[in-house]
């Protein structure tokens, strides 16, 4: 600079107090999962375009995540008939884990804030348990969505079909099996009376001779519907899968400097309040994620 | 801060009587979360057979996730009180480049809809 001026030093600012009022970490924090939040808004907005695009031939959720452990192989329980289809039930109870190890992280918060070491402990041991659950039910959702159904679908090669009067091009169209026996394959448009036009027949030996059998999802083919429900599925949950599992890591870390007793020392458990902060919107994201990819 | 020599100012206190209060806020906002996803999951169970229309059931969804979000938002992380200063500076950025991708899903896709029907 080529000239300096004189500062009224009883003007400027010394540095002093943050306009925020609160720690410089905590504030980072604050600024990332702004961001952070705005990745995930990009993803579920994406979803919600191709949705709304292929809404015709895009599978629901409803009738793809229908496992729930423990009872594929219990037909009776009690004189009860039981439902091996179970919709949304599996993902409502992951989603009342993850509520449940965020109320565990917000009163270990309240108990750093108490200087109470031995609450802050028990509170964050069940928090991190409660990750801990939430990943592996999410690998046991990943495994069945992989390894799909035993009846499996049938993806259609090149061809047209006539949808109404309206003609369809049907190479990666994915048909669903009518029933056991394979006879008859339902498309995924319906007819002007609301049913499922279907292949059966000489129709059907001929798409089956330039289609082919598909089981499970990955990232080009998908039993259940358009491949772009899988690309979606393991993006999304892949991406907040991994936000929870090194959030898990992360209160581990805290977990154990609270065990040794490096917060009681400082004086305060801000570094807990961070890593809760973190944990809360780890549970926030979840919020939006079960809304629009489980329920709409 | 925290490596110099004065006491660091920013971090949070408060006593055992403030902390029976705010456990029972905790508490109670569970049972509101517990409640709204519940209806959430009734609801996705239900809509079909009850013969609601879909676009209502749809909208139902998006306002119970917004009033869920706002709560874990507001008091699981504390943000209503904090200084009016930090909720802006999240809030306000957040929300316009949120509504502003909203507003391209939309357009986007109301065209892209129109371009299929024309071919």
């Amino acid at each position: 600079m080529s000239h300096t001026e004189a500062v009224d030093s009883k003007e400027a600012w010394g540095g002093g107090t943050s306009p925020f009022g609160v720690g410089y970490g905590k504030l980072m924090m604050w600024f990332f999962l702004m961001s952070d939040a705005l990745s995930f808004t990009g993803f579920l907005a994406a979803y919600g375009f191709f949705r709304h695009n292929y809404s015709a031939i895009w599978p629901t959720a409803e009738n793809v995540f229908t496992h729930f452990p423990g009872i594929e192989s219990i037909n009776e329980l009690f004189g009860i008939h039981i439902d091996h289809h179970q919709p949304l039930l599996y993902v409502a109870m992951m989603t009342f884990i993850l509520i449940m190890s965020s109320v565990t992280m917000v009163l270990a918060v309240e108990a750093g804030q108490r200087m109470d070491k031995k609450a802050v402990i028990k509170w964050m041991f069940w928090t991190i348990i409660g990750g801990l659950i939430f990943v592996g039910s999410q690998a046991w959702e990943w495994m069945h969505f992989i390894h799909g159904t035993e009846l499996g679908a049938f993806e259609l090669g090149i061809g047209v079909v006539d949808v109404n009067g309206v003609i369809e091009q049907t190479q990666g169209i994915i048909g669903r099996w009518a029933d056991d026996t394979k006879q008859v394959l339902m498309l995924p448009w319906k007819d002007a009376a609301g049913e499922y036009i279907t292949l059966s027949g000489q129709a059907l030996a001929e798409a089956m001779a330039n289609g082919q059998a598909i089981h499970g999802a990955n990232l080009t083919h998908n039993e259940y519907g358009h491949p772009l429900f899988a690309d979606f599925f393991f993006f999304i949950t892949g991406f907040h899968g991994t936000h929870v599992f090194s959030g898990v890591v992360l209160n581990f870390i805290i977990f154990v400097n609270v065990i040794m007793g490096t917060y009681e020392k400082r004086g305060h458990y801000e570094m807990v309040e961070k890593v809760g902060l973190y944990w809360h919107f780890v549970d926030l994201v979840w919020v939006f994620v079960f809304t629009f990819f489980y329920l709409i | 801060m925290e490596h110099s020599d004065q006491p660091y100012k920013y971090a949070q206190h408060h006593s055992e009587a403030e902390g029976k209060k705010t456990r029972r806020m905790i508490w109670n906002m569970f049972w509101v979360l517990l409640a709204i996803t519940s209806v959430e999951v009734g609801l996705g169970l239900v809509w079909k057979g009850w013969g609601i229309d879909f676009h209502y059931v749809k909208m139902t969804f998006i306002v119970l996730t917004l009033v869920k979000a706002y709560f874990i938002v507001a008091y699981y992380m504390h943000l209503k009180h904090e200084k009016p200063f930090l909720e802006n500076i999240i809030i306000v950025p957040y929300m316009l480049l949120a509504l502003y991708l909203i507003y391209m899903v939309i357009t986007e896709g109301t065209f892209t809809h129109y371009i299929e029907k024309l071919f």
